[in-house]
């Protein structure tokens, strides 16, 4: 039995905690908040000299072909950071979907420049309310042009590169395309949503070239796989942030006194925070499955990706809730960091789909795997 | 990360399994004994090839194996269709490591021994009617008479007393100093005179506990572990032990089952999996159930590397068994309004749900009540400060009491 981090995966974890402590406190954080986006650039570069965004891209693209543990580590942190990067659309979903899909021709073309983050890319999906399928999409590719709106895309006012779910005549109805955002015959703008130090964008698509990735017709059960893979790496993030929002509720209530005592004497906080602590470590212990699914593309990564991402949700969205609680009337004012969680936790919660889509995800594929 | 044995791992488990199923008792070994003596039976087979209580060293009949060989083990007993040895599991659990602590090298000689064989079954006598989750405020009174104690009072909660060949407790041997430095701990024999044993009805109809009534029991006092006043630190031994020995429970009554009822039982015509509410209350158990699981394989991995698991293990009672209530109050509900029937003939799945609806409630108190394990992460985990206690630092006499 080995469930635990390699001491170089431990040693990774010290140096990029270390690494954001430095280059991605608080204030960082609030800096982006305030200046309503978009990404921290500077950071990014660093980031992207630490090689973090080139961590699972392949040696042959120019990557450093680590494991998705490491990857998993560099997540845990930068949500226990909640850094303001596009890091989860440019690693999670756009690096991945290249790797799972492209050609040889669009990986020599994408990972090199993905890897050394010179180039930032993004998944687009969501057009407006309500959960994406198949059956919705407006999003149409005829003769390589592409017309539609996707909104909200995250990073999408600034990334280089989407790939974009659109509609198909064939196979599971939707193909997936290539688009070089930088086009004029693209509109995009940035969107108000709930966590400003993260950027969003409508964008609008009037005919700008698009490149099939993968099979026409194939691009919708590619969806439901990425999602599989980015769920993973969006929960350690997850409970990155749960931990953070724990430690952040028990050093105030350690140091706010009333009635004469700390806070956190008293059962009513205490209960509070062990509730936290026994979610966070649920979750987390999630994550490792999650995380060994992942890293060695095993049959159970359906039903571990969405253990991981509803333990994971669950876990931050209580963490961050009651980390303000805590809190009391401080925890609800701007001048406190209280809100980065709680604004944080539900831009997660809800970016690779809710909490409710991938419960019944779960018991879809625990179905599957009992019928097989 | 991955979830092999080692090759060390493996080589222990290949020897196990081959005793394992080699030795198993057959229907013709078990045939005419009841629970206890098939118990009994399986115990002392397994203690005398050397594969009862495997931790405890060689000399107190253990094997002297290590905490992951034990993990190993257990893993594979659960294989083997193996009678049930759950009666010793006080005695091996809790009565076990603290005489290992505190007992002298003579006593551990001989009580361990048949500890291990299944020969002697000892009970815990620690709580008491005013001394509940506040276990140290316990009133049973324990008098010095020369080389003895004489012993006055009742007990309560008590697991297996009414089998029972020892039993350990704690008494207040002084009641003019504070509470927690006023107690002793000692072991004695259950079939002292003096000694008085009733069963308690639980809710679910079932006795599993008992009353337990001290009228003039004589304790000698080289029965005494630790010294006169030190009682309490004793006890944490046991305690520590006892936490981590009561598990989730439900009786089956899990995550796989209520799926299995879930595809069985319509909701308006259509199969109730296939009902949304259903489908994210499933999931919501399911993954508190892995989480809990895939703690355990962090624990074990601590283990097997030779560390001490962390406090993420203490909260395996707080998750599972209000997990459990739940899961089962669900089911209940699932099957509509023969819910309420409560027999293996007529109840859906062998009544598994009921019973476990109906011996949950226990479940969440035993050994540290669901609040008391909040306050146990809280403080020992988290650091958090401890609340005001109003009977610190005034002799025990003088704390206030209520009904």
């Amino acid at each position: 039995m080995n469930f635990e981090f390699s001491e170089e995966q431990n040693l990774l974890r010290e140096q990029t905690r270390g690494f954001l402590k430095d280059f991605c406190s608080p204030k960082v954080v609030r800096a982006s908040l305030e200046a309503n986006g978009p990404f921290n650039q500077e950071l990014w570069r660093k980031v992207a000299e630490m090689g973090w965004t080139s961590t699972v891209i392949p040696e042959e693209y120019d990557g450093l072909g680590l494991s998705y543990l490491e990857l998993s580590v560099i997540a845990d942190e930068l949500g226990r950071a909640m850094a303001p990067l596009p890091f989860s659309s440019s690693v999670y979903l756009a690096t991945e979907a290249i790797l799972a899909q492209g050609s040889k021709a669009q990986k020599e073309a994408w990972l090199p420049r993905l890897a050394s983050g010179e180039l930032i890319a993004t998944f687009a999906m969501a057009e407006n309310h309500g959960q994406v399928s198949p059956k919705n999409l407006t999003t149409t590719v005829t003769n390589d042009k592409i017309h539609g709106t996707k909104t909200p895309v995250p990073d999408g006012d600034y990334a280089d590169l989407a790939i974009v779910v659109a509609q198909s005549s064939k196979g599971d109805g939707a193909s997936w395309y290539l688009v070089d955002l930088t086009q004029s015959e693209i509109q995009r703008a940035q969107v108000r949503t709930l966590d400003p130090s993260r950027s969003h964008a409508q964008i609008d698509f009037n005919g700008a070239s698009a490149e099939l990735m993968g099979t026409d017709g194939g691009g919708w059960t590619a969806t439901q796989n990425l999602l599989n893979r980015a769920a993973v790496l969006f929960a350690w993030e997850q409970v990155g942030g749960s931990d953070a929002a724990l430690e952040m509720a028990k050093e105030y209530a350690l140091g706010r006194y009333a009635f004469g005592r700390p806070i956190a004497s008293y059962q009513a906080i205490k209960h509070k925070l062990a509730e936290m602590y026994v979610r966070n470590t649920l979750a987390r212990s999630n994550c490792y499955y999650g995380a060994w699914a992942l890293n060695t593309n095993a049959s159970e990564l359906p039903i571990a990706a969405a253990t991981a991402r509803v333990s994971a949700i669950q876990a931050y969205y209580f963490a961050a809730k009651e980390n303000i609680q805590t809190h009391g009337g401080m925890g609800f004012t701007w001048e406190f960091d209280c809100q980065f969680h709680y604004r944080r936790s539900k831009i997660l919660a809800v970016n690779v789909g809710s909490e409710r889509q991938w419960q019944d995800k779960l018991i879809t594929a625990i179905e599957q795997t009992s019928a097989a | 990360m991955d979830f092999n044995d080692s090759k060390e791992e493996a080589t222990f488990r290949n020897e196990a399994r081959e005793w394992l199923v080699a030795n198993a008792p057959t229907a013709a070994d078990l045939n005419g004994l009841d629970d206890m003596g098939q118990a009994k039976l399986w115990q002392k087979r397994k203690a005398d090839a050397g594969w009862a209580c495997i931790r405890w060293p060689k000399e107190y009949g253990g094997r002297g194996a290590n905490a992951m060989e034990q993990v190993i083990l257990s893993q594979e007993e659960a294989k083997v269709k193996a009678p049930n040895t759950g009666f010793f599991s006080i005695g091996q659990g809790m009565a076990a490591p603290t005489m290992m602590t505190w007992a002298s090298e003579d006593q551990k000689k001989q009580y361990l021994p048949k500890l291990a064989s299944g020969e002697n079954i000892w009970c815990q006598l620690f709580s008491e009617p005013a001394g509940g989750s506040d276990l140290a405020a316990l009133r049973t009174r324990g008098v010095r008479d020369g080389d003895e104690w004489v012993v006055n009072g009742q007990k309560i909660w008590t697991s297996g007393a009414q089998y029972s060949d020892f039993g350990i407790l704690v008494l207040r041997t002084d009641p003019n100093v504070a509470k927690h430095q006023g107690l002793s701990y000692f072991f004695l024999d259950m079939k002292s005179p003096g000694v008085e044993i009733k069963p308690i009805k639980q809710i679910s109809g079932a006795s599993g506990f008992n009353e337990v009534y001290f009228t003039d029991v004589r304790i000698p006092d080289a029965q005494r572990l630790g010294e006169v006043g030190q009682g309490w630190q004793v006890a944490l031994t046991t305690l520590m032990n006892e936490r981590a020995s009561i598990g989730g429970g439900g009786g089956g009554a899990g995550f796989e089952q209520i799926m299995k009822l879930a595809q069985r039982l319509n909701i308006d015509d259509k199969p109730a999996i296939e009902d949304k509410q259903v489908r994210a209350n499933l999931a919501n158990w399911y993954v508190r159930q892995s989480g809990l699981k895939y703690t355990g394989y962090r624990s074990m991995t601590a283990l097997s590397r030779g560390e001490i698991p962390g406090p993420e293990n203490s909260i395996g009672k707080l998750v599972g068994a209000p997990l459990t209530q739940d899961l089962a109050s669900f089911a209940i509900d699932l099957m509509d309004q023969a819910g309420i029937l409560w027999s293996p003939e007529s109840a859906e799945l062998e009544d598994i749900f009921q019973s476990a609806y109906m011996s949950i409630p226990g479940l969440r108190i035993a050994g540290g009540t669901d609040e008391i394990m909040a306050n146990i992460i809280a403080e020992r985990v988290l650091g958090l400060p401890q609340d005001v206690r109003v009977d610190k630092g005034i002799p025990f006499s003088e704390v206030p009491t209520g009904n």
